[in-house]
């Protein structure tokens, strides 16, 4: 295969037109500049990518990216983009979602979306909060969490989407943060790369609603100690000074975090992404408390299994080579098969 | 012995029996040995929801109708001539509707006395006198087959399974039906085990040659072949005219078919057939629920292909929401809904006309799209290709209103020169519109169709956005102008209103009829033969029937004007002469029926000859 021609595309390119119309200080705009910023790595045509999305204040996304783009219905984006990537393998095909988006209306496609291992990056704005309907309780809020629906707290518990995303055994699974761009943009170039479903959620800060909901991970005085940068097969140590570390206690169906200074080097977990049993990685998604200690960043999981897209290519181009007529001579003879007779 | 020929110009005859008793194969395989004689036929299967309800109860029974003549016909008969009664609960459930001096043929084997209370009999009717005025064959179907089939290396249950081919046999030989094609049918069917093909074999000539011998049966019958249009045929369900018409449409437009479905009764078998058909490119996707195969299907039209998605009413009310997307974004889009009895789950295996309403005006906002109904079986393949054609053209959701009587029944197939076929290949957008040659505008219409231009991922230069937002006119950014957003509507509306359909043709042979009868969808063939009836007793009437229900035939309401009555039968409460009452201003009657079965021939003759008299 000859070396691509570089298309020297820059950030510039993939603004579209539009007014953006966030609301001033929206995590929104941090993780667009991002996305408009990492576009030309790809080195993908900007016609060759779509981005598609559902409805709530993420949604708007594709309106201004200077690619093609639908702004679709409450939910139902992974399943639209379902039909356009299986159809179409030559696209880089983008979901752009949030957390009532993704895992309340349209939690039955997201989950079908990743055990079907389809060939989309699905990126999920976590704001933990309704923000276009303007200010309900999202199944990811907190327990408790009081909001205009929920005068006296919410009675529900919440979603963890790594855990669920984990549980429909999507081959890739990562979590970034909206106001870390270099994080941001590791994460997207990882997703960018996998073959099949990339899920990748993103906390973001819904300024007027849910105001520093993610304040613990993004303040430096906490930061540090709060994080878990993911780095895949280095030992799972944070802290400012390192001073804690993940560990699978013996007896144990998860991990743990313990003072790294009280246990032995060996016993610290060494990440590995590419472990195939999900167990693992599910793990990971449940180290984070309520607080928000201990919440891992990174990709979590990345394992190779063959994506809906290409299998069903596959058998169509296995049918269509064991033919040589041509589709009218193919037509005539589907038609007529079957017991037939001719009248005279 | 030598028995006794006679000419009959038509018969139907009823294969009714348990539900694993194979009286859906055995009825097919008596049509396909009709058609090869060159009778004309038409078919009605008729069975359980439950896939094995117990056995010898009344729900349990599942029956097949086929009526075959040396003319042309239209409905597959109002009351069967030949009823095959495989148990007591196959008897008990048709004899009502079983004229006297018809024919009944019973699997005495099954007439026990536990089967007997199963349904109810405290005696047996075929001893007590209950069917005195029929003409019974009492035959001992079960352990005649098993005898027959003592020498051979089958099983006891297999050999007892294979009573539906003695019935075959016999009937096969009543009515001096050709059986190659059945004999050629089993070598194929259990082509993995060669005992059960010769044990199947064996027990179709021991039921033929018990006709020959027995004394019981001293007539046999002939039914000549029809004069029908010459041309090469083969029978054919709606629900499989309708997956090849899907086909041909992918060939003729030379995209690619997706077909997004989730499984669901009647629809099922055209995701089944579909799924076949992989070498012309058709991929089918049975997705997680109804939203989701409505929604993949508008992503595959997106990228370029021919979106289908195929369902029953509850399926069509799931997807109301794409479909209203579907209209914003002014993308092809084919709803086959293959209509069944509602509301809700109501009786999934029955047919109903009620979805009318719901293809019309089960959307939010006003949200116009294109409806077509096929009239019979066969016509579902040109239907399929009519709604691609109407999608592919005009960029809309279209809506394929089919239902379980002509998905399920089956007819003649003239089979159509695929070069006749209509072309439906397509311009994909390729470069800029906009008057400075630079800019794309996805909302400026082509002026004869009113239609956006398809601009599909993977174009150069056209990158542009839709949504479900508002659209200004031309750019397709968003708008909340509200006079942008009334032109919108209106010019949605127009985009629908406009599109060219050929006119309602009138059949009124005699030419001075007063009544009108108006039909849409599968009532085609009952009212067609209603009329030809009236005529046939020298009574004047005519009949048009609606292919296209949105939009309209241009010179409907003046048909309509032209006669003193026009009366509208369908298998709901009045929906199409809703319409046309609203529409034309026509003091339309409706004759209206949801028993979950076709009309009869006779009934509606019944009731148009009392219209007829009072006009």
């Amino acid at each position: 295969m000859s070396e691509p021609i570089a298309l020297k595309l820059t950030a510039k390119d993939f603004k579209s037109d539009q007014e953006v119309r966030w609301c001033p200080g929206c995590g929104d705009y941090a993780i667009l500049a991002a996305v408009q910023g990492f576009m030309p790595e790809l080195n993908i045509p900007r016609e060759n990518i779509v981005f598609i999305s559902g409805i709530g204040c993420s949604s708007r996304f594709p309106y201004y990216m200077n690619t093609y783009g639908m702004h679709s219905i409450h939910g139902r984006a992974p399943a639209i983009a379902t039909g356009l990537s299986v159809t179409r393998p030559d696209l880089s095909v983008w979901v752009v979602t949030g957390d009532g988006d993704a895992l309340s209306i349209g939690g039955n496609h997201l989950i079908h979306a990743l055990r079907r291992n389809v060939n989309l990056k699905i990126l999920l704005f976590n704001n933990r909060i309704y923000g276009l309907t303007k200010g309900q309780y999202s199944p990811t809020s907190e327990i408790g969490k009081i909001t205009k629906s929920t005068p006296v707290g919410s009675a529900d518990a919440p979603f963890n989407p790594l855990s669920l995303a984990l549980g429909a055994e999507a081959t890739f699974v990562a979590r970034t943060i909206d106001s870390d761009r270099k994080h941001l943009q590791s994460v997207l170039r990882a997703a960018a790369e996998h073959q099949g479903s990339a899920f990748v959620e993103i906390y973001q800060n819904c300024n007027i609603f849910n105001d520093g909901a993610f304040d613990q991970l993004k303040e430096p005085a906490t930061r540090d100690d709060y994080l878990i940068r993911l780095e895949h097969g280095q030992p799972i140590t944070f802290g400012k000074d390192g001073q804690f570390c993940v560990v699978h206690p013996p007896g144990g169906f998860g991990l743990e975090v313990r003072d790294t200074a009280a246990t032995p080097a060996e016993e610290i977990v060494v990440h590995d992404a590419g472990v195939t049993d999900p167990a693992y990685a599910f793990a990971l998604s449940r180290l984070p408390g309520a607080d928000l200690r201990n919440t891992p960043i990174g990709v979590f999981r990345s394992v190779t299994r063959p994506s809906y897209d290409s299998v069903v290519q596959e058998q169509v181009a296995a049918a269509k080579a064991s033919v040589d007529e041509t589709p009218e001579q193919q037509l005539a003879g589907l038609l007529a098969s079957g017991d037939t007779w001719t009248i005279g | 012995m030598t028995k006794q020929i006679r000419q009959l110009d038509r018969v139907v005859i009823r294969f009714a029996g348990d539900s694993g008793d194979g009286m859906q194969l055995t009825g097919d395989r008596f049509t396909s040995e009709t058609a090869q004689l060159g009778n004309d036929i038409s078919t009605l299967p008729n069975f359980p929801a439950e896939i094995r309800a117990p056995a010898g109860t009344l729900p349990g029974v599942s029956s097949f109708q086929v009526h075959f003549a040396d003319y042309d016909i239209l409905t597959p008969g109002d009351a069967p001539n030949v009823l095959v009664a495989m148990n007591p609960a196959a008897l008990k459930a048709n004899l009502a509707e079983l004229p006297r001096g018809a024919d009944i043929i019973v699997n005495t084997d099954e007439f026990t006395k536990r089967n007997l209370a199963k349904v109810g009999y405290t005696t047996s009717p075929l001893e007590d006198g209950s069917l005195t005025g029929y003409v019974v064959h009492p035959v001992a179907l079960t352990s005649m087959t098993i005898g027959a089939l003592a020498a051979h290396d089958v099983s006891k249950k297999d050999a007892e399974r294979a009573k539906n081919m003695f019935a075959l046999g016999l009937l096969s030989w009543m009515y001096s039906r050709p059986y190659e094609s059945t004999l050629r049918f089993l070598e194929r069917k259990f082509a993995a085990r060669p005992e059960l093909v010769a044990a199947n074999v064996a027990a179709f000539r021991a039921g033929w040659n018990f006709g020959e011998t027995t004394e019981d049966f001293s007539v046999r019958y002939e039914v000549k072949p029809a004069s029908m249009v010459p041309g090469t045929y083969r029978n054919i369900t709606g629900n499989a005219a309708l997956s090849l018409g899907l086909v041909a449409a992918g060939v003729r437009s030379g995209l690619p078919v997706f077909l997004g479905a989730y499984p669901i009764t009647p629809a099922s078998d055209i995701l089944h057939e579909l799924s076949k058909h992989k070498r012309f490119g058709v991929v089918t996707m049975q997705a997680e629920d109804e939203i989701a195969a409505v929604g993949a299907a508008l992503g595959a039209s997106y990228g370029g292909s021919l979106g289908v998605t195929t369902t029953s009413g509850p399926g069509v009310a799931l997807k109301s929401e794409t479909i209203s997307l579907a209209v914003a974004l002014e993308l092809p889009l084919v709803i086959v809904d293959v209509q069944r009895a509602g509301p809700s789950t109501g009786m999934p295996t029955k047919t109903e006309q009620a979805d009318l309403n719901l293809a019309l005006y089960g959307r939010h906002g006003e949200a116009p799209v294109a409806v077509i109904a096929p009239k019979s079986p066969a016509d579902c393949f040109h239907a399929a290709l009519e709604a691609a054609r109407i999608a592919l053209t005009y960029r809309t959701p279209v809506i394929l209103l089919s239902d379980n009587y002509v998905a399920n029944g089956s007819e003649p197939w003239l089979l159509p020169d695929v070069a006749s076929l209509p072309d439906l290949r397509v311009d994909f957008a390729s470069r800029p519109n906009g008057e400075d040659g630079t800019t794309f505008l996805p909302y400026l219409r082509d002026p004869e169709t009113l239609a956006r231009p398809w601009a599909i991922p993977g174009t150069p230069g056209l990158e542009h956005r839709i949504g479900g937002l508002e659209k200004a006119d031309k750019t397709g950014d968003i708008s909340y102008d509200p006079a942008n957003h009334d032109f919108m509507v209106r010019t949605r509306a127009a985009r629908i209103e406009t599109i060219p359909v050929p006119d309602v043709e009138v059949e009124d042979p005699d030419g001075d009829a007063r009544v009108l009868v108006l039909g849409w969808g599968s009532t085609y063939g009952p009212i067609g033969a209603a009329c030809r009836g009236l005529r046939q007793r020298g009574l004047s009437i005519a009949q048009a029937h609606l292919r296209h229900l949105a939009p309209m035939p241009a010179n409907l309401g003046e048909v309509l004007r032209a006669y003193d009555r026009v009366v509208i039968p369908e298998m709901n409460l009045g929906q199409l002469a809703h319409v046309i009452r609203a529409k034309y201003l026509v003091d339309a009657i409706g004759y209206n029926q949801v028993r979950g079965l076709p009309f009869t021939a006779a009934e509606l003759e019944t009731m148009l000859e009392e219209v007829l008299k009072n006009v």
